[in-house]
């Protein structure tokens, strides 16, 4: 899933200054599986941002809404008859859903709440971590399902570095060496030879370094 | 010939050849690099020039490389491929070769969160691997990656590192094989405390041969203090330091460490001479270049030889 | 009516302090004892939460507790009570009561006027 953390309180009532009647909008896709920016997360952000602003002696009007998805076009439409009542949008949807949301509701400022992170897994509730960089041309099979672009500090190919110690990365103790992994799933799976050949020069072209990228399926259009 | 370094020559004419390291500033002034360029002149084939080490700014390899240069020592330039992408690499590299540096160490790069810059961004655009595949076939192809003719070749004789207190011990030697298949020409090991260790090491390699197609040369890096070879123990990722060493120079009073140090660099580079498989050693006295003459002298290996 | 404490969750903490509570105070079973196994033990997670954020926003953190007893206990349950009490009359009313307090008075008084 797409992964976020919430942004502090702090900055996000600045964001919030100018309004004092919003929509604050939730998703059910990725966000709500990393628990933060479901329904639930809503009602307790909407909770806090009404405290906060009734404290400070200036009342925010918050209207609760969650949609089932951010980045789908008839989702977002649903918000259609009741985006213009509110002055701003504050969306804990990831970047792509908040940004889908301004381009469909040009007229109204959308606000992020959350910092938008990686493309993760649940390790266990309360801890996820990064497995794909979407470089746009896959090697899995060739390193026992282990990416080396995201899973090493440093993307290399062909490693370890000299900084691998007992299986930990020079970058901290709590990640772990990318290349140990692979090299130690390889093992298990009798791959090793995938090892000792020479990579070729990752193509970039392909992740976001080629550019703003696009999907087009003409088979489905 | 490759290149025609020194360097090269040395070693291809089977002397035991003496590399050393000259760190340049942290600003932009170029006496601090002639100070330091007057310790290392004779003492050595060759002399790195190290690229923002640990990933903290200083100033430009190449700069250093033609400062020491017009003091009369070869230059050997370091590039890690943390800071730039293909484009800037090559180009590098072309700048470098027409300016005479002929000597080159492949390196990856210490990750920018060790330096003051953390929050830049991370290139690594080709490894180190793919890095020496790279000169390796601009200096014999004549041709960019792209397949486009060079208007001159570089020339460069080419290095890589090695660290065989890595883990996972198992791979170190099949990397340095695949560093040697993309081209590397020599090798410059991690500085080493644990001889055992290193042994181990150098049997594996020589299992494989690569000791005939690679020349290797054997870092070394004198200890100031015990408390140097504590710190380095505890802080640097990579570094095995065992008992016996930092015990032997413990045992010394404090302002007898320095000389122990020496001493014991001395004798490392004596054993490091009759091993089968090291064609040199390179000595990495980082702030302490003054004391090159000393060791290098004392390991009974100047003058240098001049190869024509 | 709640069968567990494990049936709280955050929101309904905040909106009673949304509605104008000064304190909330949250009662559950013994750690170990819980009827539904671990329903005290998710709201002992929750109330900290709560806490967390009365304190970011200045609310006043300690107008949330949570309370560990057996049904038992009526004079241990008697004493917390009143311990919390006390503890809310010394921090006083809610920055959101005063502000409300503050506002009620300034209508009253225009309409004196």
């Amino acid at each position: 899933m797409i992964t976020g953390t919430p942004k502090p309180i702090e900055e996000i009532l600045e964001m919030l200054e100018p309004y004092d009647n919003i929509i604050l909008a939730g998703c059910h896709g990725c966000v709500t599986v990393c628990r933060v920016g479901g329904e639930k997360e809503v009602q307790v952000l909407a909770s806090t941002l009404r405290l906060a602003r009734e404290a400070a002696g200036r009342k925010i009007n918050i209207r609760e809404v969650s949609l089932e998805r951010q980045c789908d076009p008839e989702y977002v439409e649903q918000m259609r008859p009741y985006v213009a009542d509110h002055q701003a949008v504050l969306s804990i949807a990831c970047g792509a859903g908040i940004q889908f949301l301004a381009e469909k509701f040009t007229m109204t400022p959308l606000l992020p709440g959350i910092n938008t992170g990686f493309l993760g897994v649940t390790e266990r509730q309360g801890e996820w971590s990064e497995r794909c960089q979407g470089c746009g041309d896959c090697v899995l099979h060739l390193t026992g399902g282990i990416c080396p672009v995201t899973r090493c500090a440093k993307s290399l190919f062909h490693g370890p570095c000299g900084g691998s110690v007992q299986g930990t990365c020079e970058v901290s103790k709590d990640v772990k060496c990318g290349w140990q992994l692979i090299i130690d799933r390889l093992k298990s799976l009798n791959q090793l030879e995938n090892y000792g050949k020479l990579k070729p020069y990752k193509g970039w072209s392909t992740a976001r370094d080629g550019g703003p990228r696009r999907i087009l399926r003409e088979d489905m259009i | 010939m490759k290149s025609g370094s020194n360097l090269e020559k040395v070693l291809a004419a089977g002397h035991f050849s003496v590399t050393a390291e000259c760190g340049p500033p942290r600003g932009a002034d170029p006496e601090i690099v002639r100070k330091k360029a007057a310790f290392v002149r004779g003492n050595v084939d060759a002399c790195n020039v190290t690229d923002n080490q640990t990933s903290v700014v200083r100033m430009s390899s190449l700069a250093g490389c033609l400062l020491i240069k017009e003091e009369g020592i070869e230059p050997l330039i370091q590039m890690v491929v943390r800071d730039r992408n293909r484009i800037a690499l090559q180009s590098d590299l072309l700048g470098a070769s027409a300016m005479g540096v002929r000597n080159l160490l492949c390196l990856s790069g210490d990750h920018q969160k060790f330096g003051d810059d953390p929050q830049a961004k991370n290139v690594f655009d080709i490894d180190s691997m793919q890095f020496i595949h790279l000169v390796k076939s601009m200096r014999d192809d004549g041709t960019f990656p792209s397949g486009k003719k060079l208007e001159g070749a570089p020339l460069f004789f080419i290095g890589c590192a090695v660290n065989p207190f890595a883990d996972p011990f198992e791979i170190r030697v099949p990397r340095l094989k695949l560093k040697i298949a993309a081209g590397a020409d020599f090798v410059q090991t991690q500085c080493i405390y644990n001889m055992k260790k290193f042994k181990e090491y150098m049997e594996l390699a020589k299992k494989e041969g690569l000791h005939e197609k690679v020349k290797i040369l054997a870092g070394v890096t004198p200890l100031k203090s015990a408390g140097m070879a504590k710190f380095m123990r505890k802080m640097v990722a990579g570094m095995d330091i065992p008992d016996e060493v930092i015990n032997r120079i413990s045992a010394e009073p404090k302002e007898k460490q320095a000389e122990k140090g020496i001493e014991m660099c001395i004798e490392q580079i004596q054993e490091l001479r009759e091993m089968e498989g090291i064609a040199g050693v390179h000595v990495m006295a980082i702030e302490w270049e003054e004391k090159l003459q000393e060791i290098i002298g004392g390991a009974g290996l100047l003058p240098r030889p001049v190869v024509e | 009516m709640l069968p567990c404490t494990g049936r709280i969750d955050e929101s309904l903490l905040l909106k009673a302090f949304e509605n104008g509570a000064d304190g909330v105070m949250v009662v559950g079973c013994l750690e170990g004892d819980c009827h539904y196994v671990s329903g005290n033990i998710r709201a002992r997670a929750r109330v900290n939460r709560v806490y967390a954020i009365l304190d970011k926003i200045k609310i006043g953190p300690d107008r949330i507790r949570m309370f560990n007893l057996s049904a038992g206990e009526g004079s241990k349950f008697a004493a917390y009570a009143n311990e919390f009490v006390g503890k809310i009359r010394e921090l006083g009313p809610s920055p959101i009561n005063l502000v409300r307090a503050g506002q009620a008075h300034a209508v009253s008084q225009k309409e004196t006027t």
